[in-house]
């Protein structure tokens, strides 16, 4: 049995294929915010779950409004403050935690008994989850960024320090070989071969440490703070304003994907040396 | 201190002996009183079947490997440590990845902290005469084989080492860009002539390349059981000189001594 070709027909020139895949992205995300609206602002659908037609926006909030929030926050002004709070920890958390991971992953994969001596310590300070520690590093470090800043460390750091270790560990033995017979003494194995090799992992680790720096900057505002994205949603959820939260979410996930977008665009101009899978061109 | 007149490279009586990291009662002994002098200015190869340690006796000459038994003297000092007068072209990939082709060839150089201008420099002219000349701002990845087997040369000849091991370099090429490669070598030898150990398990390679060739048993416990002294005139042509008749008798009677320790070496892969 053949379909009708006029049906068929249709479909193959708009189905999802390598280059209308943009216009399906953007049509997937115009659909949900769609379905949001219809289902959520009242007396469109006749309410199915609630008893209320009101409750569904209460509970989920109304697209337009949360773009209407995000609009007069930019507008206005008033969410660059609370922003530039939000990604000054976040980009405080990600150096931070990425130099001291660097430095301590390189100094104990090239010490084999300090390695073995802290094992255990470091299993464990891994294993505990580390965002139960937001509350103390509030009273350690006050209710201003330095509190946000460390979480966001304690997360990136130990990312960065299990690659390091793991790419000095996993060095060419041969690459080595060679440098140690071409001359390179101690300190010149360390900067032309172990850092090299070893950043090549930092980098495929760097999307997740970029995301958690972030988490860290947040969850830390969200649990006490008086600046910050994070502190807006708190705010907001205090008086049920639940299109407001929306908004901030909306606002952070935006700002997660530049920073992804800015990892990248590093990672291809420091990575040249990497070989990239090519593909063939179907003529 | 250097003796003048001893050998460039005298390995004598060496053992070495591997202990399982796990089971430290079991034993491999790789070398077994190997002994292996070679002179200023001497290319030998050594040949022998696959897995008979042709790579430990290298490893031992160039220091990453001490050996259980035995002395290893340079110029007549006994080594300590790596062998600063060596160079060495491993077997595998060893160029680093994150360098260019021209970074790679200047490693060396910096290492020893020789100026970046003049490094740049004499890797252009090094790249130039392994025939890689506008090559050097690639990556080892965006190289063939043949090309980063050329880079490694460089890399390695630059330093001007007065001994030169090569472990079994071109093994990983096809023939025809062997044999181009191992024209090559035997012109920028002969140019200026070091002490040239190289492993292969090629004989013809051996032979064609030569002054001597030594064949080892079959392991465990490698050791020596043959040297023949190779006479064909140079310059060679390693392509056309395999027809003539001396090669051919020289490989008849080198591949006699070696064909008992081969079918050794082979039934033994094939039991494991």
């Amino acid at each position: 049995m053949r379909e009708p070709a006029s049906s068929n027909g249709l479909w193959a020139t708009v189905r999802p294929r390598q280059g209308n895949l943009r216009l399906w992205q953007v049509g997937m995300m115009v659909a949900f915010f769609l379905l949001w609206h219809v289902f959520a602002v009242p007396g469109i659908v006749p309410p199915f779950y609630f008893d209320d037609s009101s409750k569904a926006a209460f509970f989920f909030g109304e697209p337009l409004k949360v773009f209407g929030r995000i609009w007069e926050w930019f507008s206005s002004g008033d969410i660059y403050a609370h922003l530039w709070v939000t990604l000054w920890e976040t980009f405080l958390a990600f150096v931070i935690g990425t130099v001291s991971g660097l430095v301590i992953g390189l100094w104990l994969a090239l010490n084999p008994i300090a390695s073995a001596l802290c094992d255990p310590y470091i299993k464990a300070l891994n294993s505990m989850p580390r965002v139960i520690l937001a509350p103390i590093f509030s009273v350690w470090f006050g209710l201003d960024i330095a509190s946000k800043v460390a979480l966001g460390v304690t997360l990136v750091f130990f990312i960065v320090f299990f690659n390091v270790y793991q790419g000095v560990r996993e060095v060419s033995p041969t690459v080595l070989a060679n440098a140690r017979i071409l001359g390179a003494n101690q300190r010149q194995l360390l900067r032309h071969v172990y850092v090299p090799s070893a950043m090549s992992w930092v980098f495929a680790s760097l999307h997740n440490s970029v995301g958690l720096a972030f988490v860290g900057a947040v969850v830390g505002e969200y649990l006490g703070s008086s600046r910050g994205v994070g502190y807006l949603i708190l705010q907001a959820e205090g008086t049920f304003d639940i299109n407001t939260v929306f908004a901030g979410i909306l606002v952070l996930t935006a700002f997660a994907l530049v920073l992804d977008y800015l990892v990248t665009l590093t990672e291809k101009r420091l990575m040249v040396w990497q070989p990239r899978q090519g593909e063939t061109e179907r003529l | 201190m250097e003796t003048p007149g001893a050998p460039a490279l005298a390995l004598e009586n060496i053992t070495v002996t591997f202990l399982a990291r796990d089971a430290k009662d079991t034993r491999y002994t790789a070398l077994k009183d190997a002994t292996l002098v070679v002179a200023p200015g001497e290319f030998v190869s050594v040949v022998g079947p696959t897995g008979c340690g042709k790579s430990t006796l290298l490893n031992v000459a160039v220091g990453l490997l001490e050996p259980s038994a035995g002395s290893v003297k340079v110029f007549g000092k006994t080594l300590v440590g790596l062998n600063h007068q060596a160079g060495y072209l491993f077997q595998t990939e060893a160029l680093m990845p994150w360098r260019t082709g021209l970074d790679n060839v200047t490693a060396g150089l910096e290492f020893r902290g020789v100026a970046r201008e003049e490094a740049v420099q004499r890797a252009e002219d090094w790249l130039a005469r392994v025939g890689l000349a506008g090559h050097g701002h690639r990556y080892p990845h965006q190289l063939s084989g043949g090309m980063r087997r050329r880079v490694a040369l460089a890399q390695t000849l630059i330093l001007d080492p007065q001994i030169i091991l090569m472990d079994e370099p071109f093994s990983a090429l096809d023939i025809q860009t062997r044999q181009l490669m191992e024209n090559e070598l035997l012109e920028l030898w002969s140019a200026n002539r070091k002490s040239v150990v190289f492993i292969t398990h090629d004989l013809e390679e051996a032979i064609s390349l030569s002054d001597r060739v030594v064949v080892l048993s079959a392991g465990p416990g490698t050791h020596p059981i043959g040297e023949f002294a190779i006479d064909l005139p140079r310059p060679r042509d390693v392509a056309e000189i395999r027809m003539t008749p001396r090669f051919i008798e020289l490989h008849t009677q080198i591949w006699r001594a070696m064909k008992d320790e081969v079918l050794k070496g082979y039934a033994r892969t094939r039991i494991q």
